[in-house]
């Protein structure tokens, strides 16, 4: 592959982006880049849906088709783009209070019926675009506007949801590492069915400030520190890694394709009105 | 069902689906809800016949969202729900009138609020079809009166939806939907369908909401020779946030109210019976409109001039053609089952004419008979 190819998913004349200096979701974005780069994906032939916060701005600099859609809802745009146009390569980039809160239940079933989508979760910890609250994904007595003496939810494993949801392909990558995501992404996108990324980023501005990190670098340092890599086919859900966050692909399964499935059924009752 | 030219017996719900299909809807985003569960039901079952798509989905909101999404990938689509269905539609409802995604929304409605009454009718959602979802907007409503208006509606609802890119809303409610009727299906010649506009120019040159004189900038659909984005926030003619310009936020929303109020010959719709010689002008839509003509007919033949002005489109509300009827009448009774929420409507279309206004309301989930319109009509003379 040619050095710096992804620009060519870029609109640049769209840039400069509007994310803080030291965000991670540009990382996360280039990942993915790299990976359609990779694949050759066709712009006109490509969909790129997101819905509202810092995550939703991904896609507004990508030169592909992009649709930006309303809070938590961009899975059920996304899957009546791909229901629609099956030909179609849908991606999605939703954050974590989009995608784990309000868009919680669309994700739950997007994965249930296994549509051929792939979605990027940019997981940083915190509701940046209104200024850092607490999420579903902020850990346990983390700092944020919403929770100023410690959060006290528990927060929870999104990528365990989706594989119990029946998502059949689901990975975990970090900002800290983007070669490794932009190959889970890319693995995402050749899956056949619904795939998910937790791609976690980091949120210098909020939850590291109201957390007590010193620099951007420093909440990218926590991410690392608290992740292990796990190898393909090795891990399972209920595995206890002492805390650690395991990253890589955590489960790749082969499971009937919704759309797959759909053009069946039209093609056994034509069949069966012809004859 | 075959939308053949035969003779059928149908309900109005029934009727309804086979219209979107006739119509060329070919993706229905589905979920459960009394009284409008035989739309989704009779679309299940035919839409993969001819290759269309029907999905259940898992809530309200994602039945709309991805209505919305198959529209924009260049399918016709249509959800249908009723009053708490409704409710949680609005905020997407809202996204399509903003974005000017072509779709049409059912509304069958029932009594509320909340919960209501899940299996009686109701005419209760008539404000929320118009202001419900947040916002300075225009909308599109219709009302169906008979299990055969059902089908017509529907067909002139996606082709209404498909001219001026905006979510058209059919207003049925408990009682169109479920009454059973004979009816003759139009046949496919009889059809007039309409797409979207489509851009011609070169892809390089394509500003999807460039305005081209008409308000409705032409569509693209995706996967096809143009890129395009489209967003939430306000926009600028290439379809990016401009969430910091006054003016062309001032243009943008001039312009989605222009295109509906320039085109009002097109979209307004009345249908009067025994208007002309009228003394006294019954305001009515929707299954309200049955009992509304019985009415008229009952005091005709005592001799007591009574007419029916009917509103098949309700939004935008037809303010002119009422005012032209009811001048030169003395009274105008508005019936409607729900607590008088035209009211303001008809005193705007007869504000300084001579003309007295009254109402016959009731929202109870019972229909309003024959009997009660005619008793206020006596009462009128």
């Amino acid at each position: 592959m040619k050095k710096n190819n992804y620009k060519k998913y870029l609109r640049t004349h769209k840039l400069p982006h509007i994310w803080c200096s030291g965000c991670g979701h540009g990382i996360i974005l280039g990942a993915a880049l790299r990976a359609m780069a990779e694949l050759e994906l066709d712009p006109y032939r490509t969909v790129a849906v997101t819905a509202i916060g810092c995550s939703a701005r991904t896609n507004a600099i990508m030169h592909c088709n992009t649709i930006q859609t309303t809070h938590g809802r961009a899975l059920t745009f996304a899957s009546g783009i791909k229901m629609a146009r099956p030909d179609l390569t849908v991606l999605l980039f939703v954050g974590d209070g989009d995608g784990a809160a309000i868009g919680g239940n669309h994700l739950i079933h997007a994965a249930r019926r296994n549509v051929d989508l792939t979605t990027v979760l940019l997981n940083n910890s915190i509701y940046g675009m209104t200024g850092g609250q607490y999420s579903p994904l902020t850990p346990y007595q983390k700092t944020a506007s919403t929770s100023p003496y410690g959060n006290l939810e528990q927060d929870f494993d999104i990528c365990k949801l989706a594989d119990a949801a029946g998502a059949s392909y689901v990975a975990r990558g970090i900002a800290h590492d983007p070669r490794h995501l932009s190959k889970l992404i890319r693995g995402g996108i050749e899956h056949k069915g619904f795939s998910f990324i937790e791609g976690i980023s980091h949120c210098p501005t909020y939850y590291g400030r109201k957390n007590k990190f010193a620099s951007p670098y420093d909440v990218m340092r926590w991410v690392k520190e608290r992740s292990v890599r796990v190898k393909p086919d090795s891990y399972n859900f209920s595995q206890d890694l002492n805390g650690s966050v395991p990253v890589g692909v955590l489960s790749h399964k082969n499971l009937p394709e919704f759309t797959d499935e759909y053009r069946k059924l039209v093609e056994k009752l034509q069949k069966g009105a012809e004859s | 069902m075959n939308s053949g030219n035969n003779v059928q017996f149908l309900q109005g719900n029934e009727a309804c689906a086979l219209g979107a299909i006739a119509a060329g809807v070919r993706f229905f985003g589905g979920y459960p809800i009394t009284p409008a569960t035989e739309i989704a039901e009779v679309m299940a079952r035919e839409l993969p016949k001819i290759g269309g798509v029907f999905v259940q989905f898992e809530d309200e909101i994602a039945s709309i969202g991805a209505v919305i999404g198959a529209s924009v990938a260049g399918t016709k689509a249509m959800t249908a729900t009723s009053g708490p269905g409704f409710s949680l539609k609005q905020e997407n409802l809202g996204y399509a009138i903003h974005v000017q995604i072509p779709c049409v929304v059912v509304n069958v409605m029932r009594g509320g609020p909340s919960t209501g009454l899940p299996t009686l009718p109701s005419q209760s959602d008539v404000m929320q079809a118009r202001w419900g979802t947040h916002g300075d907007h225009p909308i599109i409503a219709l009302s169906p009166y008979s299990v055969r208006e059902c089908f017509d509606l529907t067909v002139r609802a996606v082709n209404l939806s498909e001219r001026f890119r905006i979510p058209v809303i059919l207003l049925s409610d408990a009682i169109i939907g479920h009454v059973r009727e004979r009816i003759v299906l139009p046949s496919r010649e009889e059809l007039t369908l309409v797409e979207r506009k489509k851009p011609t120019v070169a892809p390089e040159d394509y500003k999807p909401f460039e305005d081209d004189g008409t308000d409705i900038p032409p569509m693209a659909n995706l996967g096809e020779e143009y890129i395009f984005h489209i967003t939430s926030n306000n926009y600028d003619d290439e379809g990016f946030p401009a969430t910091n310009d006054h003016d062309i936020a001032d243009r943008r929303i001039k312009s989605l109210y222009n295109k509906i109020e320039r085109n009002r010959a097109e979209i307004d719709d009345v249908d009067l019976f025994m208007a002309d010689d009228a003394e006294i002008i019954i305001v009515a839509y929707g299954s309200t409109a049955r009992s509304a003509r019985r009415a008229v007919m009952m005091a005709r033949q005592e001799g007591i001039k009574a007419g029916l002005f009917r509103l098949k489109t309700i939004w935008p509300f037809p303010y002119d053609h009422l005012r032209t009827a009811a001048e030169p009448a003395k009274d105008v009774l508005l019936v409607e089952m729900n607590m008088s929420q035209l009211d303001s409507e008809i005193k705007s279309a007869t504000h300084g004419l001579q003309t007295r206004i009254h109402g016959l309301h009731q929202s109870n989930g019972m229909l309003i008979t024959p009997d009660q319109i005619y008793d206020r009509i006596k009462g009128l003379v």
